[in-house]
């Protein structure tokens, strides 16, 4: 049953995924982005990550999008104009990289799909519960913790610099 | 849940194919900006399914600081469009020459 | 945690204070507002204290951070880049009437990062460092809110930021996969005992974390964004650019592949041959073509990194101790000779052609004369620093005996007799053309300080270079 449903999800996330990147109503892409957010943060839960699951929820589906979307409407964006090139001329070094990418992945794929057929840990039952992912950032992680905290600093500061009219 | 890895792997992959594309195809900055945070999620959906079966608990922990950096970043960049939209004066996002050499 | 890893992170808590200190003077203080690049100064050089009061080595933090030699010498160069920075933003931002704060705060918070990654002996700390640096700088870069060139040079730096940390990501993702951790020596120990779930992914991991260093360094093809990005930018900040992201970037990129993929290198020597020659090529053939003086140091920069990669490349010891030399070397040149830059170009950025720099020799002897002393150790003259930093790299890969290596080196070599034509254009225009308008160029006496150490480090360490040897091989040995 979960496996239905985790594949269900997973499809479920590359269509709205797909909207996002294909629409071209900036406001449907990012309601969009919300569904596909969700879809994930269910993904977490049947994974067993439950912490990082309600983090989903509330940081990236809440937080994050709710200011794509003040944006969007803040600055009125119009859908984009049907254009007759699909490539910007002048991307074409990111098709390199893209090429690179799939590539890369191919061969991974490719050569590493025997030993990739594991099965989960067995000992991992309820290892993403608040209480361990909590114990692991306030203990071996303490450092990558206070840094993150100096990066939320300095966007804090960025922000407020970058978007207020007169400081 | 018997999913294997590399099946949670590849959609990890195509998701993070589909952020490529859309940050390759599309000209609207926002739109791009969205293709980068689906990038990220494919990242963090990669970080978690390794963290399941690995059983280790830090692939959940630097999810944590992915979600951080992106929460970060996206409040600079909207910040940087909206100070970039009073300055043009123009609505059309797509008029930007991100591109131009 | 205990004091010991306190202690190991004295010099950044230093710096974060400063910032914070600056943040509160900025609401507090009216103009004129001299203190505050007194305050930073004061910040980095209580750091640089405190840097060598706590001698103190080993890994700290649960094996996050690895303090060594190697971190110390590169903990000295980003703080001297970042007060050089600091002196040179002065006169600038006078000018400009935007003395902030949040610059000077904003410059110490990457400055911060950049020593986390030299420090960084996880790749949670690596990836975290890298974000420290590079979104101030996504900020400096749009410090001019209202010039519309400044905003789109901020918004492209930041998309395609974002996107490279993506691939970074990504790479480091996989390389957890299939090592299980994120630590540099558990990588290399699953990597050498085979404990590895799948080579191929950590191959996969390693390719795609490469594609993110490729991009913060500007490697060709990923350094499309550097050259619009450092027009566009102010250029005080365009200085620190050039330099700080470029020496964190290889630094920490030499120290990933030396502690932890050295043993995989027959399968990704190719890849990174083919980068470092398509770079220097590039860069060195696309600055011939530029008189917008900031393009042109721009793609010399892309040059460098061509050279650079190719001390990645031959990743030995004596590569390891050249990379260091030619690190402390072009961080110095480069800051000095976008100072000059920054002085020169006027209300407005009206001289930043090289038209504007004919006849500067009657005009500024001086300004003239240390941009002279720049460009001439850019191009790799001796007796300057250059020349010998140029030599150290190369000859390292020459002695491996590897004939590719050798090719690689030959192309380096006909790289720089090409950038001589461009680094003398400016020279030629300055000392033997005559002057628009005769009128004194007014100079600041602030950012004298930069000009200074620059002679010093080129002229002093190109005729005595024993102590800077002596640190750089002291660095380069505790990587192996």
């Amino acid at each position: 049953m979960t496996t239905i449903l985790f594949y269900l999800f997973s499809a479920l996330l590359l269509g709205a995924a797909l909207f996002v990147v294909l629409n071209r109503n900036p406001i449907y892409s990012v309601v969009g982005l919300v569904f596909a957010f969700m879809n994930l943060a269910a993904m977490y839960f049947l994974l067993e990550a439950y912490f990082i699951g309600v983090l989903q929820v509330l940081v990236y589906a809440g937080a994050i999008m709710v200011l794509f979307l003040f944006v969007v409407m803040l600055l009125n964006v119009q859908p984009d104009r049907p254009h007759p090139g699909l490539i910007h001329p002048d991307r074409w070094w990111f098709g390199i990289m893209a090429l690179i990418f799939v590539s890369l992945f191919l061969l991974l794929i490719g050569q590493g799909v025997r030993a990739l057929l594991t099965s989960p840990a067995e000992d991992a039952a309820g290892m993403g519960s608040v209480a361990d992912v909590g114990e692991a950032l306030f203990t071996s992680f303490l450092l990558p913790f206070e840094i993150a905290s100096l990066l939320l600093t300095v966007a804090l500061i960025g922000t407020v610099f970058l978007a207020k009219k007169k400081v | 849940m018997v999913v294997p890895l590399y099946h949670i792997l590849a959609f990890a992959g195509l998701l993070f194919t589909i952020g490529v594309v859309g940050v390759l195809f599309r000209r609207n900055a926002i739109i791009v900006f969205m293709s980068v945070e689906i990038m990220l999620n494919a990242v963090n959906l990669a970080f978690v399914a390794f963290s399941r079966y690995h059983g280790n608990v830090n692939g959940q922990v630097f999810v944590f600081f992915i979600m951080t950096l992106a929460a970060a970043e996206v409040a600079v960049g909207l910040a940087i469009i909206v100070s970039l939209f009073r300055n043009l004066r123009t609505s059309d996002i797509s008029e930007i020459r991100l591109m131009k050499h | 945690m205990s004091w010991s890893d306190l202690n190991s992170t004295l010099p950044e808590l230093a710096l974060a204070v400063t910032a914070l200190i600056l943040l509160i003077l900025e609401v507090v203080k009216e103009p004129p507002r001299a203190q505050f690049a007194w305050t930073a100064l004061g910040g980095i050089a209580l750091a640089l204290v405190l840097e060598f009061a706590l001698p103190i080595e080993g890994q700290f933090y649960n094996g996050m951070i690895a303090l060594d030699h190697f971190s110390r010498f590169l903990n000295v160069i980003f703080m001297i880049t970042a007060a050089g920075a600091v002196l040179i933003a002065v006169p600038y931002l006078r000018k400009s009437l935007e003395e902030r704060g949040e610059y000077y705060a904003l410059l110490l918070f990457a400055t911060i990062g950049m020593m986390f990654m030299a420090k960084a002996h996880d790749l949670t700390i690596l990836f975290l460092g890298l974000e420290l640096l590079s979104i101030p700088l996504y900020i400096l870069v749009g410090f001019y809110r209202h010039r519309v060139r400044s905003n789109e040079a901020s918004l492209k730096y930041l998309l395609l930021g974002a996107f490279s940390t993506g691939f970074f990501l990504f790479g480091i993702a996989l390389l957890y996969g299939s090592t299980g951790a994120t630590h540099y020596d558990a990588i290399r120990q699953a990597i050498v005992s085979d404990g590895q779930l799948s080579p191929a992914m950590t191959l996969a991991g390693f390719g795609l974390l490469l594609v993110g260093f490729a991009f913060k360094v500007a490697l060709v093809p990923f350094h499309m964004y550097a050259p619009d990005v450092y027009e566009g930018a102010p250029t005080a900040i365009t200085a620190f650019l050039s330099t700080g992201p470029k020496v964190a970037g290889f630094a920490a990129f030499l120290k990933v592949i030396i502690t932890s993929f050295a043993v995989t290198t027959q399968h990704w020597w190719g890849i990174v041959w083919v980068l470092a020659a398509l770079t220097m090529t590039v860069g060195n053939v696309t600055a011939i073509r530029q008189d917008n003086l900031k393009r042109m140091l721009a793609f010399s920069s892309v040059a460098h990194a061509g050279y650079l990669a190719v001390a990645v490349l031959v990743g030995t010891y004596d590569s390891a101790f050249g990379m260091m030399f030619y690190l402390a070397v072009y961080a110095v040149t480069t800051l000095g000779a976008f100072g000059v830059v920054a002085l020169i170009e006027g209300e407005e950025e009206t001289s930043l052609e090289i038209d504007g720099y004919r006849g500067l020799a009657r005009r500024s002897p001086f300004l003239a004369a240390i941009f002279t002393l720049a460009m001439v150790s850019l191009a790799g003259f001796p007796p300057t620093a250059g020349f010998l930093g140029k030599y150290f790299v190369f000859s390292a890969a020459v002695d491996t005996g590897n004939t590719w290596n050798i090719w690689l080196v030959v192309i380096a070599i006909l790289n720089s007799l090409i950038s001589v034509y461009y680094y003398l254009r400016p020279v030629v225009a300055m000392y033997m053309q005559e002057p628009a308008d005769e009128t004194p160029l007014p100079m600041s006496r602030v950012a004298v300080p930069v000009f200074l150490v620059l002679v010093l480090i080129v002229l002093g360490f190109g005729i005595f270079p024993m102590m800077l040897v002596k640190s750089g091989v002291a660095a380069a040995g505790s990587l192996f």
